[in-house]
């Protein structure tokens, strides 16, 4: 795990501030007490613990933050804001740093984990609901790790938990304008 | 809540994606129990995906809509019954921040054609339990599943948002409800730990040793099993397991089980580790 180098960033003080707006949390209740860090069931595959995540965010550590693989790993459990003594979301902080890091094109540390979030989100635009056989098999050609997990598939598969047919929303348009109104950039309001 | 002419209990139900395909034995024995509880439900018509995980991860707005629509086609009438335990997360929050937001308010009235409904009581599978364990309705199979030891896995549905953190958890109603039906809890440590979710797919070996963890742990406690209340953790243990684990149960088969439904449904062929030796040795299946 790295050990961050504290450089609190003079440039990117607006940084701070954006992810409060953006996430509704304001990360400056964090005292550095570590209970969140303690709870994560998978801060060991993590290079920044969450508390350090946040310590990077009030620093304004927009380059390091952005860039790290924990806000990847964090699967919003919410194990760690029922530890927190402040009550931060730390899911909702998390959140807005993903999507920060996606518009302002930062390298995105797990491709592979941002990969499955398109498909499922793919399969909702086209059916409305998450058809999993498909999700799974757009992911391994986008991801083209075509045998790992095999035997899972085949297994799944056999015991029939993998429909062929997807299931279906009939009014599929009411799906699709929340995307096309996304695209359009609001206007309809 | 609705009652209609002979008290039965009447319920809007959104199973959500997973109980309605890969975990379709967590559906029938769902809406079994139900039936043989006198509790009516009506599956929320065209419901959508909640979103999951991946919509609140990389698009706020979109897991902010997707569950709206839901709220919006459920009458008004009746509680809307959420099967899994995340989908009932990401509708409960959604309908929080709605409340709270009056132009939230205005803008799901433009999009779905129709007020607001602030009203709206969202319950989990569990609240729904805990209102039948009430009325007493255990009171007759209190041998049923007699000396089964087993271990209670919640995962992550003890684990809020701090905007939740007033709304039930009914942490320890499935040891309460199945010791009422005389099977056996075993303590355990790891019966809130988070299952990996979607790591299972993009990182498997992370999640994969969670679950260990989580499988390890039921077994060292002197578990024959472990018991899930949710679809997706099921599917987690059971894939990411070594082989020769113990099984892993749908709560909502021991309930029906301890109803005497269950036998010959073909639920416990869908399992990847399979159970039927346990229950067969319990003379809870022949």
């Amino acid at each position: 795990m790295n050990q961050p180098v504290i450089r609190p960033d003079a440039d990117n003080k607006g940084f701070t501030q954006q992810v409060i707006s953006r996430s509704g949390v304001n990360t400056g209740l964090c005292w550095q007490c570590k209970c969140c860090s303690s709870g994560c069931p998978f801060s060991d595959a993590m290079d920044y613990l969450p508390n350090q995540v946040i310590r990077l965010v009030q620093l304004g550590m927009k380059k390091e933050v952005l860039s790290c693989s924990a806000i990847w790993l964090c699967v919003g459990c919410h194990t760690c804001s029922m530890e927190c003594p402040t009550a931060i979301d730390m899911a909702a902080v998390m959140d807005a740093l993903r999507q920060t890091a996606m518009e302002e094109k930062f390298a995105v540390a797990e491709p592979d984990t941002l990969n499955f979030h398109k498909e499922v989100i793919n399969s909702i635009y086209r059916y409305g609901r998450a058809h999993k056989l498909e999700i799974m098999m757009r992911y391994k050609l986008t991801t083209r790790r075509f045998l790992e997990d095999m035997n899972v598939g085949l297994r799944m598969f056999s015991k029939r938990k993998l429909d062929l047919r997807p299931s279906k929303v009939h009014h599929i348009n009411a799906i699709r304008r929340m995307f096309w109104r996304k695209r359009r950039g609001h206007e309809s309001r | 809540m609705a009652m209609n002419h002979d008290n039965e209990m009447t319920y809007s139900y959104f199973p959500g994606c997973s109980l309605a395909t890969s975990a379709k034995e967590n559906n029938r024995s769902m809406l079994s129990f139900c039936q043989q509880h006198s509790v009516s439900l009506e599956e929320l018509k065209d419901w959508n995906c909640c979103g999951s995980s991946s919509a609140h991860s990389i698009d706020s707005e979109l897991a902010h809509h997707l569950p709206a629509r839901n709220l919006a086609l459920a009458p008004p009438d009746r509680p809307l019954l959420v099967a899994c335990p995340s989908c009932y997360l990401r509708l409960k929050s959604t309908h929080m921040d709605i409340a709270a937001d009056p132009e939230a308010q205005k803008e799901f009235g433009r999009m779905w054609g129709r007020a607001f409904n602030p009203d709206l009581q969202i319950i989990n599978f569990f609240d729904m339990l805990a209102r039948v364990a009430d009325s007493g309705a255990f009171e007759k199979n209190k041998e049923s599943l007699k000396g089964l030891r087993f271990a209670p896995y919640y995962g992550c549905m003890l684990m809020r948002p701090p905007k939740m953190r007033r709304e039930p958890t009914f942490s320890g109603l499935m040891e309460k409800v199945l010791s009422s039906l005389g099977a056996d809890p075993v303590q355990w440590a790891h019966k809130a730990r988070c299952c990996g979710t979607f790591l299972s797919v993009s990182r498997p070996l992370v999640s994969a040793r969670s679950v260990k963890t989580i499988m390890d742990g039921a077994e060292k406690a002197g578990a024959e099993c472990i018991v899930t209340a949710c679809a997706m953790c099921h599917l987690n243990l059971e894939i990411r397991s070594q082989q020769g684990k113990i099984p892993v149960l749908h709560f909502s088969e021991l309930l029906s089980l301890a109803g005497g439904i269950g036998q010959g449904q073909g639920w416990f062929r869908r399992h990847l580790i399979d159970p039927r030796p346990l229950l067969r040795s319990r003379r809870l299946i022949a």
